[in-house]
């Protein structure tokens, strides 16, 4: 665990974005997970994703639940709303705080045992109620608190530090997410900040539920050889399927992609995701060939990356409860109580 | 871009900007935290090795290194390393077991040092302990040279001067003081080995305008009229006082002026205020005594009447700056200006003046009357002559003839012993001791301060202007040069980066304060300085290259702003980076065995 607080002075021309403030105000406190865990890099990434977007970091609830992965928000966005809940159940905390407060920016941020082990019944539900959130996983296919069980993630045949095999089938939690009708769906590496950051900001951006599993190495015990979660296992069998660049409303796009393999995907809120499929049969609208293709794909050894599937004009929660769209914590006596009156004609829509 | 080689001396050297940019490379962060742990005496040696005269420097030393200084480019003040250089100075114990040992039985060979300046004395220092017989000559009655006649006593309190000449003296040397050398050539004809000379710049420039010639008792010369109040010659000087010239003499000229008694002291200077070659803290001295320094103001004519001085008739003029970024100056259109004076002070540059070294000895001279010297070994034309100082080179100040000392000493003592005086010198070389301790442990004090450079405290004006003998700064007392000790950001202890082990996992590249780290494909240098976490645009400073990793890119690390906190290290699972002081040996005599 690092003693050193991470000094406050910064690069001389550290950029500022448009609410004035730079990328290291949106940092927490040094983290206390091991040095190398692939978890910091995912902190690092939404930090620079917020940073980017221009977001108020007081707009932000971070919600988690137990493991190292839930550690997490202690380590960035410090001048936010934050709540480390009970194991499992990030997702219920998620939407009550959403439901209070629609205008908060949920980040709900799980691990592998949180969300596919004791959670795996709250976060099938989460993805079905579409809660507006990122619902990022920390996925390093092991209990790295616990001193390095298999994890519910787990490769079948994928081996301990210690050189045993793992004999269960493993969960894919991107699978189950388009099984269970999560409205953006994406994997990645937190090795790959180039593939994560742009994810991270669609996905916040996104209208409805956005669900990110990020491979996240434990270094301390599933960095081994044997290991399918592993910083060289990855690089090496990683299958980037669409590069993703995210461009804000009124932003000039600056990629160009060879003309018959790129697209164009406009957010509600006038942001676009420029895509660019290296394969160019992928559609990321079809949610049933984005999982035949992942699932093909993991049938030969190969993880694929990259934004799978995005449906821009989803609805969250609140539109199928028809909510105010004023949030519900601001609503006071007299907007719940109308009066006499007013419970009359209600009443009287019912006779 | 190819991979740094780190083995080369002169790149971490590099990365320490204040001990690269001291001519004398003294390692000053090492300096400086020896200062931290109150060890005022290792401190002092070590400067007293590198420099020879740290009390002195600690007070006049025209810090090349402060400029350089890596808080400059982070935040905006340097450390203020000459003044805690003082700090180890004003508080060490005593140094007597560190001195080195001056053998009884001479080698039989027999050097003449000719001047008693910095450049001399350091000479004779390098040279004692290795058992040479070393005679000092010079024309004044005591030793220090410039040190002692231009260095005015309220900046270089004469005890501070007197005990660190006196050290070098009572190793050994021969002394003949008041012993103006007039001929070289029956200086040669004298049984010495070989010849130092370190006689400096000693004549100050002068003017020919109208009017010079008749007002010649009431104009002297800066710094012979400054020697003069050294030596206790002249002790007041009456009415108005005109200095001319913006360098430093000029600043000491106006301040001890205004010390014996000057009606008015004003200085005028014929350029812009921003190209005064005074120091700045030189300049802000002579201001808060209420000195004016006047600007643009190129003189035309001394005004005298019968005989005696009136003042100085100045033309008005303006800088513009031209397409090459240099300052020219045009006429203001103003009229001339007439400023009553009593006294002229004339200190508008000094130069070398030789005139007693014959032209016919074998020793050449440049267009500019200076010596043709080999650079690296400051050997003249003539085998056994040296030259060192601003004798060698033109006016510098004291560091540099330290740093020419060194270099003329090993230049000797090789030829001394029949060697070649480039084959067989001693090379450069770093050494790299990695820092770790522990898990979380650095043997050194990691934690970046944001402190303020914090102000030498001054003695009262009222007092300071009574008397020239009073020192104006008082310098930092033990609690102050702590504090700002501190704020040295330890640029020696380097990040020392091993490809092999490096699992690329990002974790410094997200700790990095500084956003120094990127883990990118390799480019050529112009590109890929565009393409880092933060642009590295200063291409003074160096990127750091690994060699190529496992997934085919390179490690690149902009060494420009790195506050050497050791996080990339503390936050690195397999130790690919870790924080090693670089200790780089410097050629010098005696400092380390020569090949």
């Amino acid at each position: 665990m690092t003693f050193v607080a991470k000094p406050r002075v910064h690069h001389p021309k550290l950029p500022v974005n448009e609410i004035g403030l730079t990328r290291r105000d949106y940092e927490g406190p040094v983290s206390t997970l091991c040095a190398g865990c692939g978890h910091d890099s995912v902190s690092a990434a939404i930090v620079q994703a917020c940073a980017e977007l221009s977001l108020p970091p007081h707009k932000f609830a971070k919600i988690s639940g137990i493991g190292c992965s839930s550690k997490t928000p202690s380590y960035f966005l410090s001048k936010s709303h934050g709540f480390n809940s009970v194991h499992g159940r990030m997702p219920s905390v998620a939407t009550g705080a959403n439901l209070a407060n629609r205008d908060l920016y949920c980040i709900g941020v799980s691990g592998d045992g949180d969300t596919a082990s004791i959670g795996l019944g709250q976060f099938a539900h989460i993805v079905r109620r579409r809660i507006n959130m990122l619902y990022v996983v920390d996925n390093n296919g092991t209990y790295g608190l616990t001193k390095g069980q298999f994890s519910a993630t787990n490769d079948k045949g994928s081996t301990s530090k210690k050189g045993l095999p793992n004999l269960n089938e493993p969960i894919d939690l991107v699978s189950l997410a388009l099984q269970i009708g999560a409205s953006f769906v994406a994997r990645s590496f937190s090795g790959d900040k180039k593939q994560l950051v742009p994810l991270i900001k669609a996905a916040l951006i996104h209208k409805g539920f956005g669900f990110i599993d990020v491979i996240s190495p434990c270094v301390a015990f599933n960095n081994h050889q044997g290991s399918t979660k592993s910083y060289d296992y990855i690089r090496d069998h990683s299958e980037p399927v669409v590069v993703t660049d995210y461009f804000a409303a009124q932003e000039e796009i600056t990629v160009d992609y060879a003309p018959g393999t790129s697209e164009e995907v406009h957010m509600p809120d006038g942001s676009v995701l420029c895509l660019q499929k290296l394969d160019e049969k992928f559609d990321v609208h079809d949610k049933v060939h984005a999982l035949n293709y992942v699932q093909t794909r993991q049938a030969q050894g190969e993880v694929v990356t990259g934004l799978l599937y995005v449906d821009p004009d989803a609805s969250d929660c609140h539109e199928v409860l028809d909510t105010v769209q004023r949030p519900l914590n601001e609503l006071d006596v007299d907007d719940l109580c109308p009066g006499n009156a007013a419970l009359e004609m209600v009443n009287a829509g019912f006779r | 871009m190819k991979p740094t080689n780190i083995f080369d001396p002169n790149y971490f050297h590099k990365v320490v900007d204040c001990q690269w940019a001291c001519p004398a490379h003294t390692p000053v962060p090492e300096y400086i935290r020896l200062i931290s742990q109150q060890r005022y005496t290792e401190a002092y040696m070590l400067n007293w090795d590198s420099n020879v005269f740290p009390g002195i420097l600690g007070r006049t030393c025209d810090r090349p290194c402060e400029p350089a200084c890596r808080r400059v480019r982070t935040e905006e003040n340097p450390v203020a390393i000459c003044r805690l250089k003082r700090v180890a100075a004003d508080h060490k114990g005593d140094i007597g077991a560190y001195l080195p040992k001056v053998p009884v039985e001479k080698n039989g060979k027999r050097v003449a040092l000719l001047g008693a300046g910095p450049a001399s004395l350091a000479v004779a220092r390098d040279l004692l302990p290795h058992g040479y017989d070393v005679h000092l000559f010079e024309k004044d009655p005591s030793g220090g040279g410039m040190m002692r006649s231009q260095i005015p006593a309220f900046r270089l309190p004469i005890e501070v001067l007197e005990e660190e000449v006196d050290r070098i003296l009572e190793m050994g040397v021969v002394t003949h003081f008041g012993h103006e050398i007039t001929s070289m050539k029956s200086m040669l004809e004298e049984d010495f080995d070989a010849f130092f000379v370190g006689t400096g710049a000693p004549r100050g420039r002068d003017l020919t305008l109208p009017g010079r010639e008749e007002s010649t008792s009431h104009i002297s010369i800066g710094i012979d009229w400054l020697s003069s109040v050294a030596f206790g010659h002249t002790d007041k000087i009456e009415g108005k006082v005109i200095v001319m010239g913006g360098g430093n003499t000029a600043m000491d000229c106006c301040r001890t002026a205004k010390r014996l008694g000057a009606e008015s002291v004003s200085v005028v200077v014929r350029s812009a205020f921003e190209v005064m070659k005074a120091s700045e803290w030189e300049k802000e001295d002579a201001m808060s005594e209420g000195i004016p320094i006047i600007n643009n103001r190129p003189p035309k004519e001394f005004v005298h009447e019968n005989g005696k001085l009136k003042g100085v008739v100045f033309e008005c003029v303006k800088p513009v700056r031209g397409d090459d970024g240099r300052l020219s100056y045009v006429p203001s259109g103003e009229p001339d200006v007439f400023m009553a004076a009593d006294h002229i002070l004339m200190a508008i540059g000094q130069e070398n003046h030789c005139p007693w070294i014959e032209r016919d000895i074998g020793i050449e001279f440049d267009k500019w009357d200076c010596p043709i010297l080999e650079e690296d070994t400051l050997q003249s034309s003539n085998p056994k002559i040296f030259f060192g100082g601003d004798a060698a080179l033109g006016p510098e100040n004291i560091i540099w003839a330290s740093a020419h000392a060194h270099k003329a000493a090993i230049s000797i003592h090789l030829f001394c012993q029949g060697k070649d005086l480039k084959a067989a010198r001693p090379p450069e070389g770093v050494n790299l001791v990695s820092q770790k301790m522990g898990m979380h442990e650095w043997s050194y004090d990691s934690v970046h301060d944001p402190a303020l450079r914090f102000r030498v405290p001054h003695v009262e004006r009222e007092v300071a202007l009574k008397n020239i003998k009073v020192e104006v700064e008082l310098g930092f007392d033990e609690a102050l040069g702590a504090k700002e000790a501190q704020r040295c950001l330890n640029c020696d202890i380097q990040t020392v980066f091993t490809d092999r082990l490096c699992i690329e996992c990002d974790a410094c590249v997200d700790i990095c304060p500084m956003d120094s780290i990127t883990f990118t494909e390799n480019l050529k240098e112009k590109v890929l300085r565009e393409r880092l976490t933060a642009p590295a645009g200063n291409t003074e400073q160096a990127l750091y290259i690994s060699d190529e990793l496992n997934t085919g890119r390179v490690m690149v690390k902009d060494e420009d702003v790195c506050v050497h906190c050791g996080l990339c290290a503390e936050r690195c699972p397999t130790n690919a980076w870790d924080m090693q002081k670089s200790v780089f040996h410097i050629p010098q005599l005696g400092s380390y065995a020569e090949q």
